[in-house]
């Protein structure tokens, strides 16, 4: 790092283009992470076009075409391409307008568990002293409970629906970051530039958000991909225990749920919305592994 | 050791006590009255409910009505299911033996299978089989475990018709328990149609359940082995002209598995999360559909008390593995 600023700069910021360029060059050699972002942006513009790529609204019925098989299948038709559901609505469309619930989880836990998480922290791995042990106390109570068990408890208290689904995991997720933020502010801390900083008159707060935090990023990157697809999931499974999302919305897990007493009738209500799960899930995981090689030499996979 | 094994359990004391407050508090922070709430939707009559006040302690000053349930906890007293009638403790032990033979099998599965396949897949690193394992070990790490578990009972119980749906046992069998683990008390009985009925009923669950477990513990296996073949010490057995399958086995393995046996004790969390999944899909009668049943039946009681019993079991388990690594890792003690 040193070295780049004592080289002449060009003009322009060649600093950070070629920083993007080696990070690329670290990322593209993971193929499987190549193929996880190819098809990561595919849902992204699924989600985002849902309304004129799908051929239905999602909640149409017909009442004509209940369980009717996919298109392949003796008994389908090119009309509904994935087959319909018990009430006779296009699962292909019900999917693709799902896309954009899993991603809205997505963002919206990771959000909240980084602003949570790195605000907490950056409080305990800066101040430390008893504000590092109250914190991470709590941290340590709230990893004491299996995260989907706690999910279910809050929600409960809270009562069922996305958005109280998404606080609940938000929470259950956000000590990692704060953990992780903590760990690396303690690193960083005793560095010389944030001695430095602190020398030429940088308050607690400049030091935090502009000295320390911008070095903490790299694992931070990675825990948040993981925690996007980890999102997904406990979202799709408190869905599926009927506490997440509620009917008739087209999340993928609740979906799931609606089609349990189906399972051994109509095998494409069950399993389509389940591959949609797992596709996203994977994909974003693979991301994470390709960041992970990328941006962190020493978490590098082997 | 003694030190340190007290060292550890004093770091335990803060967190043993939020989790009576994270316990406590949830009863209190339904919305509404927490009587009503607890009474569910039958409601209760004007002095039931004033006697039920003063019974739960509800009149009392908060830190009083928090000294009596820690005490009450203490002394094992759980409270009484709304639903069943019955001690919550009573039920805890009548039901978490199907919990444990679930998970301890789940973790046959993923060890059985995960830790060769990582070792072979080191020793044969960067072949296709390392590729495809480390693929498949990413499926199965994203695998949503819910869906899963419906896959595999469309194809082995719909389709091919081998195993039983859903339950722990066939309904024609029934024994009083002695271990409450149907595999070991169906044994104990002589009875092989009902040892081969209840094994029938886990393999699924079993499967589902240890899935992701198998992943972790297949890349984790992987990578401490890659770490460890590449130490001097491996070198040195090799040069000695050990044969490769010593050094793999005795050399390299025995110091492989100390990071492994810690991730195997930290997948108890995540397997008693994904046993509420996994329960609640095959209706096996454990604590995971026992405390979603319970949310449904709005049984707060059991809701309240199971939060508590489960968290204190995963406390114990990582205190158990803690020092087990540093019985197996004597460089862990000093720290």
């Amino acid at each position: 790092m040193s070295q780049t600023e004592i080289a002449p700069m060009a003009a322009g910021s060649p600093d950070r283009l070629t920083g993007l360029k080696t990070f690329w060059h670290y990322f593209s050699v993971n193929r499987g992470a190549v193929i996880g972002l190819f098809v990561f942006i595919l849902l992204v513009l699924a989600a985002l076009f849902a309304p004129l790529l799908a051929p239905y609204a999602p909640d149409i019925q017909d009442k004509t075409a209940f369980l009717r098989p996919p298109a392949w299948q003796q008994g389908g038709s090119t009309q509904y391409l994935l087959g319909t559901d018990p009430v006779g609505r296009d699962i292909l469309s019900r999917l693709l307008y799902g896309a954009r619930f899993s991603l809205l989880i997505g963002a919206v836990v990771v959000t909240l568990a980084l602003t949570g998480g790195i605000t907490l922290g950056l409080l305990a791995g800066y101040f430390r002293g008893w504000v590092d042990v109250a914190i991470m106390r709590v941290m340590d109570l709230i990893l004491a409970f299996p995260s989907l068990l706690l999910a279910l408890v809050l929600v409960t208290i809270l009562g069922p629906g996305l958005f109280n689904a998404m606080l609940a995991i938000a929470l259950v997720l956000q000590p990692h970051f704060a953990r992780l933020v903590r760990a690396a502010v303690m690193a960083e801390k005793s560095r010389e530039y944030v001695v430095a900083a602190k020398v030429a008159g940088a308050g607690h707060l400049r030091l935090m958000l502009a000295t320390i935090l911008p070095n903490c990023l790299a694992p931070l990157i990675v825990q948040g991909t993981l925690s996007f697809s980890n999102a997904i999931l406990e979202a799709a499974a408190l869905g599926f225990l009927g506490l997440g999302a509620q009917p008739p919305t087209p999340e993928w897990g609740t979906m799931l749920a609606s089609a349990r007493e189906f399972i051994l009738r109509a095998w494409w209500v069950v399993t389509f919305p389940g591959l949609a799960i797992l596709i996203t899930v994977l994909a974003i995981n693979l991301i994470g592994d390709g960041l992970r090689d990328a941006l962190d030499p020493k978490l590098r996979r082997s | 050791m003694l030190r340190y094994l007290l060292n550890k359990i004093a770091l335990l004391i803060p967190t043993l006590v939020g989790i009576t407050i994270c316990a406590f508090a949830f009863v209190r922070l339904l919305p509404g009255d927490p009587i009503l709430a607890m009474a569910g939707e039958h409601g209760v009559a004007p002095a039931r409910y004033e006697e039920l006040k003063e019974q739960f302690g509800f009149n009392l000053p908060i830190w009083e009505q928090y000294a009596r349930y820690v005490g009450e906890v203490a002394t094992g007293d759980f409270g009484v299911s709304i639903s069943s009638k019955r001690p919550v403790l009573e039920e805890f032990k009548t039901l978490f033996p199907a919990t444990l033979e679930l998970s301890f099998f789940a973790m046959v599965f993923a060890m059985v299978i995960g830790i060769p396949a990582g070792i072979f897949a080191a020793v044969k690193r960067g072949s296709w089989f390392d590729q495809s394992l480390m693929g498949t070990a990413l499926v199965g790490y994203s695998m949503p475990i819910f869906w899963w578990g419906l896959l595999l009972i469309i194809f082995f119980s719909g389709y091919l018709g081998w195993t039983p749906v859903s339950g722990r046992i066939g309904l024609q069998f029934f024994f009083k328990p002695i271990t409450g683990f149907m595999t070991i008390d169906s044994l104990l009985y002589g009875k092989w149609d009902a040892f081969r009925s209840a094994l029938s009923h886990l393999v699924l669950p079993a499967i589902v359940l240890g899935t992701i477990p198998l992943a972790v513990i297949a890349r984790q296996t992987r990578s401490a082995m890659l770490e460890v073949l590449g130490e001097d010490y491996v070198r040195t057995a090799r040069a000695k002209g050990l044969s490769a399958a010593r050094v793999i086995g005795v050399h390299a393995l025995r110091n492989a598995l100390i990071p492994v046996v810690t991730t195997i004790g930290l997948q108890v969390g995540t397997l008693l999360a994904g046993a509420i999944l996994t329960e609640t899909i095959f209706a096996w009668p454990g604590i995971g559909k026992w405390m979603v049943d319970s949310i449904f039946k709005r049984d707060y009681v059991v809701v309240q008390s199971g939060l508590l019993l489960i968290a204190l079991i995963v406390m114990a388990v990582n205190l158990i593995v803690d020092v087990l690594y540093a019985v197996i890792n004597p460089r862990i003690r000093a720290a």
